[in-house]
């Protein structure tokens, strides 16, 4: 009687493990980011959401860029030559073309882009200490 | 007094450095008006029948042009007004603090918030704004400012709480005009009818990164001791650097300030120091004045007003109860498992 008992208590503790393993893994685990050619990243708290996008290579991507902050920012993909100008750079008010876009407080900004290499472009937003405040994100082109 | 005492004390209070100029999309920091610097803070937050009284001083180390702070507030003020001219002076030399260090530059904008009373003293334009973080950050915007990487989240820690800033910006041009040298400051008393006293204490980290360090003073003149949240322990960044009956020199001398009459007869003196790395300050400090000995979690900063709780927090909640209950029950089989093994070895019978 006491191992039936104990066998349903080990089964049943056991199921309750596996339940709470699967869930875990469903809710917590980081999707991977999908190739899409239409992408939302949203600005809160001075940081991009996501952080990591993915986009094809050679096809056009439109990237919508949300700002819900009551502060401007900026968005600007590039390689490490493209941040560095902008990270010591002195220019005033960037003008609109399509790797470079500023998103004006709460108000939303839309930017068509066509990447034509594969590889990891960051994108960053340059306006005095918000990089450092973690305002970078990472496309993946593929 | 004044004469006698040296004016570097300063302080933007609990200032939120803002910056007038053209935006720069770029790199470059600061506008066409060169680069201002608060120094360390100093501030006064006494409260007396209802009323918290929180005198403050701004003073700017250079620049042209216009700038300013942006300060949170426990409630609507009644009055600011032009501070004492040495009600700071006199409290630092109650306590005989340390040398003052300096707290740097930040910047701020603003736009949308209801104004709710704008005041000129000397140099500076005071305006009490109402409203939401992104009210006050409209607001700045449209006043040419512009707010640090996380003027959002401060903004709306304090918004959640009490919508009432005072932002208070300096014409240096003004200061110039008026032969105020660099290194004046202005003091600035502000009358607040609140329940409960709270003093802003991370608006000090605006603008700061993790390897910026915070230098304040914040004394406390109360009816009787105060119950502080977070206590002063020094570890967390707050130090308790005096706590004493007020004495009656002190009083006397303050109460024959101006706008200081209201200074009572006898009281508590408490001295705070602020020593702390940027990241630290994620609080402020709540103040139970009634001598009942019950700060407030939430005017500390500690617990939000009506928290909800979002859906994977309550996921993690459901989660972790599981886990548990599935924990316990293996625990519970393999007790019983081993007192069943037991018992079947002694019912064995022996050679």
């Amino acid at each position: 009687m006491l191992r039936t008992r104990a066998r349903l208590f080990l089964g049943a503790g056991l199921v309750a493990l596996v339940l709470v393993a699967g869930a875990a893994v469903v809710a917590l685990a980081r999707p991977t980011q999908p190739v899409t050619t239409a992408v939302t990243i949203e600005i809160h708290y001075s940081h991009f959401n996501p952080s990591e996008i993915a986009v094809p290579v050679g096809v056009p991507v439109t990237i919508t860029l949300r700002n819900d902050d009551p502060i401007d920012h900026e968005w600007i993909i590039g390689d490490d030559a493209v941040q560095q100008k902008h990270r010591t750079g002195t220019e005033l008010l960037h003008p609109s073309i399509p790797t470079e876009v500023v998103i004006a407080a709460l108000s939303t900004r839309t930017t068509v882009v066509t990447f034509a290499q594969a590889g990891q472009l960051k994108y960053i937003c340059h306006l005095p200490g918000h990089e450092a405040y973690g305002m970078v994100g990472v496309a993946t082109i593929r | 007094m004044r004469r006698r005492l040296p004016a570097a004390f300063l302080g933007a209070g609990l200032a939120l450095l803002v910056v007038a100029g053209p935006t720069l999309a770029c790199g470059g920091l600061i506008g066409p008006n060169g680069a201002v610097n608060l120094l360390r803070t100093t501030t006064l937050a006494a409260y007396h029948e209802g009323v918290e009284h929180y005198v403050t001083a701004f003073q700017f180390q250079g620049g042209g042009g216009a700038f300013g702070s942006i300060t949170p507030l426990p409630g609507v003020p009644s009055k600011v007004e032009k501070g004492g001219d040495w009600t700071l002076q006199r409290l630092i030399r109650e306590t005989n603090p340390p040398v003052p260090a300096a707290l740097d530059a930040v910047r701020f904008e603003a736009a949308g918030a209801q104004v709710l009373m704008t005041v000129r003293i000397d140099a500076l334009d005071i305006t009490v704004l109402k409203g939401g973080s992104a009210d006050v950050g409209q607001w700045a915007a449209d006043h040419g400012f512009r707010l640090p990487p996380d003027a959002p989240e401060v903004l709306e820690f304090y918004a959640q709480r009490s919508p009432i800033f005072l932002a208070a910006v300096f014409d240096a041009d003004a200061a110039k005009a008026r032969d105020q040298a660099i290194g004046d400051g202005t003091p600035v008393h502000i009358t607040i009818p609140t329940p409960n006293p709270w003093v802003p204490i991370r608006i000090l980290a605006l603008g700061k990164t993790g390897a910026d360090h915070v230098d304040a003073d914040v004394y406390l003149l109360t009816d009787h001791a105060p119950a502080l949240l977070p206590n002063p322990t020094g570890a967390n960044g707050m130090r308790l650097d005096n706590s004493q009956q007020a004495s009656q020199s002190l009083l006397d001398d303050l109460r024959s300030d101006r706008g200081m009459e209201w200074v009572p007869s006898d009281g508590w003196l408490t001295k705070i120091a602020i020593d702390a790395n940027a990241p630290q300050l994620s609080y402020d400090l709540a103040i139970d004045a009634s001598g009942m000995g019950v700060p407030s979690w939430v005017q500390a900063g500690l617990a939000l007003p009506n928290r909800a709780i979002d859906q994977l927090t309550w996921l993690r909640v459901v989660l972790g109860a599981v886990l548990a209950i599935g924990v316990l029950m293996l625990a519970v089989a393999i007790a019983r498992a081993g007192a069943a093994r037991s018992s079947a070895s002694s019912l064995t019978p022996q050679g």
